[in-house]
């Protein structure tokens, strides 16, 4: 446990000094600046577009950054081979992969914290009151974050056995692929055959679905979420990024550095 | 073959064992194809050595290591360090590594690189911290200690580098390739390094294709030459020992002359004359009566480095044959 942590907080470390975070940063803290604008000029739904867009702006950033650094953490590590030194030390491949994943979701809760706060200050400027339906703003942070997560594991999965393009690639559009889970669970049964029927079922099961972490029009309505729902989504979470990590250390522990 | 290669047999305990290990690459459209990067290793180590790894590039030297170090893993064969599986983690806590061309992570500071490198060994934070100005001022760091390492030459990443490798104070250190990116006076330091760990009984695995740091360093040498052990024994013995003549330097004065000058080089003033053993006595008379100034009079043996230029030479030609016969 303690290699791990040491192998997260460099990441986190790596992460503070990367200038690309800040610059992405602020221009999710411009977006939000933006919406208290927009907000002005739509009458009556300050809100719904304040809350929509500084959501969006925090969930866009946050992909990137979980696509991209999430990517690198291990295929930079192997590409600069800043690893060998590392693996020479007694820690364990597992321990250095749960170390970058655990590094960047904490990077990712810092980022999304701050950001969630700027939202939320720009939402308190514009309505100069508040309700208890506004906390949901939080709880659509919060699972912005977990779904976050969920991608780091993916990218770093794709990044222990294939280049990183394509790994940025694969992430991608398993991420878009899994905000369309529900439409494939909805297909119409009837009309197929029984084999394409359970391969549908299994498939939609077997995706990830990003789709259950978007609480937005919640949060943009000031409508509480169910503690059953918060609860139910952070298990979905970490029971999938678990099985997604335990694949990647088995990859990753047969792999051969260059 | 492996008791050929074995010093001796009443040798103390074995630092690092390698029993066939052996290294494929697949490769083709359908990696059904395989190329041997290391072929049957059979190496041993002994507890206290400075062991010299050489070898052209490509020779398989760094394969060995990185499977050593469990960076890529054999296709046959096994290895034990200290007695230990080379799967063992408990093996790393006593080994250091630097690896070739070390490159380390640009945003660190080296106080900050040896800091998180020494964190995965169990040390306190007193001692880490003070290990660490030691072996900062031990490689010459000690003023660039707080610049980040995206501004580090290459030298500088190799004196990092040999500094992270010998922190926790292991008991067998590997180098692979110590002396690469390193000026001469950097070189001469990693030499005393290198010696150092050896007066405190330390087992050292270098590899090397400077020839003369072998000679002067090591125990011990091992040869490899397309991904196979050519030889192994101390510098001395495994290139041959009998003298193969004497050689002349000499200066010649004016016009004088002498039939030796067609056989001899010159260089500059100086004159190089190569003769056999027994005609020694001969030719020196012959100069001293043309008037020669003598310089200096060696004897000629082969070096490490013919050694392993006939091997490398041998195994081009023999690749070359397996090409034409289309084997």
């Amino acid at each position: 446990m303690k290699r791990i942590a040491v192998v997260a907080l460099n990441t986190f470390r790596e992460a503070v000094r990367d200038r690309v975070l800040y610059n992405l940063v602020f221009f999710a803290l411009v977006m939000m600046a933006a919406s208290i604008l927009a907000g002005q000029i739509s009458i009556g739904i300050e809100q719904t577009v304040i809350v929509t867009l500084g959501l969006s702006a925090i969930s866009v950033i946050g992909l990137l950054i979980s696509v991209f650094i999430g990517v690198g953490l291990v295929s930079k590590e192997m590409d600069k081979r800043t690893l060998y030194a590392l693996l020479a030390k007694p820690v364990r491949r597992w321990e250095f992969l749960l170390g970058k994943f655990g590094g960047l979701v904490l990077t990712l809760a810092v980022n999304t914290a701050a950001m969630g706060m700027g939202l939320f200050l720009a939402l308190l400027y514009a309505k100069q009151t508040l309700e208890r339906g506004d906390a949901t703003v939080f709880v659509a942070v919060y699972f912005i974050w977990l779904k976050l997560a969920l991608v780091v594991a993916l990218a770093l999965l794709f990044s222990c056995f294939t280049t990183p393009l394509l790994a940025i690639l694969f992430t991608a559009g398993l991420y878009v692929v899994g905000l369309y889970v529900q439409e494939l669970r909805d297909l119409p049964k009837g009309v197929m055959s029984p084999g394409m029927a359970a391969f549908t079922k299994w498939l939609s099961y077997l995706l990830p679905n990003f789709e259950n972490f978007n609480v937005m029009a919640l949060a943009a309505h000031g409508r509480q979420v169910p503690g059953a729902f918060i609860v139910q989504n952070t298990l979905y979470a970490v029971v999938y990024c678990t099985l997604v990590l335990t694949t990647a250390v088995a990859v990753f522990s047969k792999r051969n550095l260059k | 073959m492996r008791q050929a290669l074995s010093k001796n047999e009443n040798m103390t305990e074995l630092a690092i064992d390698t029993e066939n290990l052996t290294k494929e690459y697949p490769y083709g459209f359908l990696h059904l194809k395989k190329k041997a990067s290391l072929e049957g290793l059979n190496m041993q180590v002994e507890t206290g050595e400075v062991f010299g790894f050489i070898g052209p590039n490509g020779a398989g030297k760094s394969t060995t290591i990185k499977l050593l170090l469990r960076l890529i893993f054999p296709t046959a064969g096994s290895a034990r360090i200290l007695g230990k599986p080379i799967g063992d983690i408990d093996m790393h806590r006593d080994i250091g590594y630097l690896p070739e061309q070390p490159y380390f992570y640009d945003y660190l500071t080296a106080e900050e690189l040896l800091d998180y490198l020494a964190r995965f060994h169990d040390l306190t934070a007193a001692d880490r911290k003070a290990r660490i100005q030691r072996m900062l001022k031990k490689v010459g760091l000690e003023t660039a200690k707080k610049i980040q390492l995206r501004k580090y030459s290459k030298g500088m990443l190799q004196r990092v580098g040999l500094a992270q490798a010998i922190l926790h104070d292991p008991k067998v250190v590997i180098l692979d390739e110590p002396m690469s990116g390193l000026d001469p006076v950097g070189r001469r330091e990693v030499r005393d390094i290198i010696l150092e760990l050896k007066r405190d009984g330390k087992t050292v695995l270098f590899s090397t294709h400077i020839l003369s740091d072998a000679e002067m360093l090591c125990d011990r040498v091992g040869v490899i030459v397309g991904g196979k052990l050519r030889g192994v024994g101390a510098p001395e013995q495994i290139v041959d020992m009998k003298s193969q003549g004497m050689e002349i330097l000499f200066e010649l004065p004016g016009q004088s002359t002498t039939p030796l000058l067609s056989k001899a080089t010159r260089t500059g003033d100086r004159y190089r004359l190569q003769v056999p053993e027994e005609e020694i006595y001969g030719a020196i008379d012959q100069l001293r009566a043309a008037g020669a100034r003598i310089l200096s009079v060696v004897e000629m043996k082969a070096t490490l480095e013919e050694y392993f230029m006939n091997l490398v030479e041998a195994d081009r030609a023999q690749a070359a044959a397996v090409e034409v016969s289309g084997k």
